[in-house]
């Protein structure tokens, strides 16, 4: 590459996040970083320094603060000198059990894991298509395809979140822009860890992250990561209710 | 962060594992995605990295063992210098590919990339180059240790407190971070050489013979073979050289399924035996991945042991006398420890109160756990190394007693009281509760 890749991450200081911009990094891109904690993101900025990128911007905000988004992009745009790509991903993973008890919760989330999610997009695109070029991912989840009793709030939002993905995909039909929906089984990140999950369903970060830049390079459009989620995805869609319920997945 | 209840859905025991995978028990776990993360609560804590202690030195019986992966962020690197730090959680497969290019390499490599810096010096950790650069320990320039009452210190060598912590098998409190002096190396290739051996003194004679010459020493020993063929083995040497421009590619780790121990016998003995009959002498030129750590190729080996587990015995004597007193006891009661490690410690001192290496050989057996007749044979062992004046490496171990540990380990009273009063593991609770 000669000239440097220059990318946004909104919540760089997610596990995936990290692995893909370490893999950025890696091949020297120049990098604008997004998350809450200002000290948690100048602990990932160093890192990615070390491995050879080239840091150009550390802005720790809250993402649901909707106002901001368009300052922010004018800024990452600026301090990048052009936006190649922008990933959004930001987001949490609710107690399920939690927010069927307190509403609050829910909506805390999909203020989070939709609302901003959402609106930063619409946002980054509009700068990405004014100048006519650029791609840009968005982590969603396979948690969105269906609702599973242990965690449909947070898929909830990740349907939703893929659906607009796949709008603001269409609307963009020509405009050199894509948009490219990423969707991670579970990852060996802090945020899974401590959940019912079978070992081997469980992703290496690095082989994630290596798989999103991937496809954010090729600008691939909807992505199941790893790969075989995609086919258990198609099963379990296809499944009828009543099957379904019966399931403990 | 989140609390580890119930994960595991595999196997009847739940949560992290020793790499020996014995003793079995539940371990409640929480994983870390900070180094300012709050600690959770409940009597005792201890930091898991990647879990490559072999008996319980990583396990907590008293609350959850503290998951320390995601802390590998790279810190800084003056690559003039070759000064590096990173946070604790980093493997040293990791700092070895980062360093590797600019010309640098860690200068202590254990048997497997395998392991977080957090781990090396929590073990004072050894490679096939202890000769010539010594353990782990001495090449750490600060650390960074976080203890349960809030308080961060930077340590560096020479301060009481650095010196029980390398070593100090994580109870003096969380280890953040770690800076290392690196070693300038010309590439990231090995000049490797493999000559058999008959006896001992064969192999004795190798090592005084290379000591000037190989950075890197090691060698595989016949566990089996008795009587006159009693410590025959193949004996490795190896230089770091320039090589191709191109870096090998870092091996990545892989989960092997559970299987009886029957696949992996076959599998180490036909090395060995190839090697034995039909090599006396090669010479070849691989790369430091294959060269510094060859059973990482096989993943997760260990579990080839099935789900009984395993035991690592590894031990050190001052001379070769003892090493013949334990040869001869694994060949004549060795309940399948087909192939052992023998490596000459050099002088180099180590720095923590606890280190294990010290002048003398070190050998290293992997025993199959058959039960009470394999506990029995490892106290025999345990004796051997008690007459000989030797100590047993509290990483590889999950049943020395008090008195062995004790011996061992004279220094063990001075370090208990810069243990950090919430941290805990199984193995202390073991030999000193």
């Amino acid at each position: 590459m000669s000239t440097p890749r220059r990318v946004l991450v909104l919540g760089a200081t997610s596990g995936i996040a990290q692995a893909v911009a370490r893999v950025y990094a890696a091949g020297g891109a120049r990098l604008a970083l997004v998350a809450r904690s200002r000290e948690h993101l100048a602990t990932v900025a160093s890192d990615l320094a070390v491995r050879g990128g080239e840091v150009v911007l550390q802005r720790s905000i809250d993402l649901c603060e909707l106002d901001r988004h368009r300052t922010l992009l004018a800024e990452a745009e600026t301090a990048l000198d052009g936006l190649d790509v922008v990933l959004v991903a930001h987001g949490l993973l609710p107690d399920q059990q939690a927010c069927q008890e307190d509403p609050r919760r829910s909506v805390a989330s999909w203020d989070v894991n939709f609302v901003s999610a959402a609106t930063l997009m619409e946002a980054a695109a509009e700068r990405m298509a004014a100048a006519g070029r650029g791609t840009l991912g968005v982590l969603s989840s396979v948690a969105g395809e269906r609702g599973r009793a242990d965690n449909y709030v947070y898929g909830a939002a990740k349907a939703a979140l893929t659906t607009y993905a796949s709008g603001l995909g269409h609307r963009l039909r020509g405009t050199g822009v894509t948009v490219v929906t990423l969707k991670p089984g579970p990852v060996d990140t802090p945020m899974i860890r401590g959940r019912n999950i079978s070992p081997g369903l469980v992703a290496d970060v690095d082989v994630v992250g290596r798989r999103i830049h991937r496809a954010l390079e090729r600008g691939e459009r909807v992505v199941y990561v790893p790969g075989k989620w995609r086919w258990i995805m198609a099963v379990l869609r296809a499944l009828p209710v009543r099957l379904f319920e019966r399931l403990k997945v | 962060m989140v609390r580890n209840g119930e994960m595991e859905a595999s196997s009847e025991v739940s949560g992290p594992e020793s790499w020996g995978r014995y003793p079995r028990v539940p371990q409640e776990a929480v994983a870390l995605a900070w180094a300012d993360d709050p600690l959770p609560d409940g009597p005792a804590v201890l930091a898991h990295g990647m879990g490559r202690s072999y008996g319980d030195s990583c396990l907590n019986a008293e609350g959850p063992v503290l998951l320390t992966r995601a802390l590998r962020r790279f810190i800084s690197f003056d690559s003039q210098a070759g000064v590096l730090r990173a946070e604790a959680g980093t493997t040293l497969g990791e700092v070895t590919e980062l360093a590797l290019t600019r010309g640098w390499m860690p200068p202590v490599l254990p048997g497997t990339q395998f392991v977080t810096l957090g781990g090396a010096v929590a073990n004072d950790i050894h490679g096939k180059g202890h000769h010539r650069t010594g353990a782990f320990g001495r090449h750490v320039r600060a650390l960074g240790l976080r203890r349960s009452d809030g308080s961060l210190h930077a340590l560096r060598p020479g301060e009481p407190l650095f010196e029980a912590t390398v070593a100090g098998l994580g109870l003096t409190g969380l280890i953040t971070w770690v800076e290392i002096q690196l070693e300038r190396v010309p590439g990231a290739w090995v000049e490797a050489e493999g000559t058999r051996f008959r006896s001992l003194e064969e192999v004795q004679a190798l090592d005084e013979e290379s000591r000037e010459t190989h950075a890197h020493t090691v060698a595989w020993i016949d566990g089996l073979a008795r009587g006159r063929a009693l410590g025959r083995g193949v004996f490795f040497r190896g230089n770091l050289v320039a090589g191709p421009q191109k870096l090998p590619r870092r091996p990545t780790p892989r989960r092997v399924p559970e299987a009886p121990e029957f696949l992996l016998s076959p599998f180490v003995l036909r090395t060995f035996n190839a090697l034995y009959d039909h090599l006396p002498r090669w010479r070849s030129r691989t790369s430091v991945w294959k060269f510094f750590h060859p059973l990482d190729a096989l993943g997760g080996w260990n579990r080839l042991y099935g789900r009984r587990g395993f035991f690592q015995h590894q031990s050190v004597v001052p001379d070769l006398e003892g090493v013949r007193a334990l040869l001869a006891l694994t060949s004549t009661r060795g309940q399948g420890s087909f192939l052992s490690v023998l490596k000459r410690f050099g002088s180099l001192s180590s720095p923590g109160m606890l280190s294990f290496p010290r002048p003398g050989w070190t050998l290293t057996v992997d025993v199959p756990n058959r039960g009470e007749e394999t506990l029995a044979y490892l106290d025999e062992m345990d004796a051997v190394v008690r007459t000989y004046g030797g100590a047993i490496y509290p990483a590889k171990d999950a049943r020395m007693s008090g008195e062995t540990f004790r011996l061992g380990y004279p220094r063990v009273d001075e370090f208990a009281a810069f243990i950090d009063p919430r941290f805990r593991s199984r193995l202390w609770a073991r030999v000193m509760g």
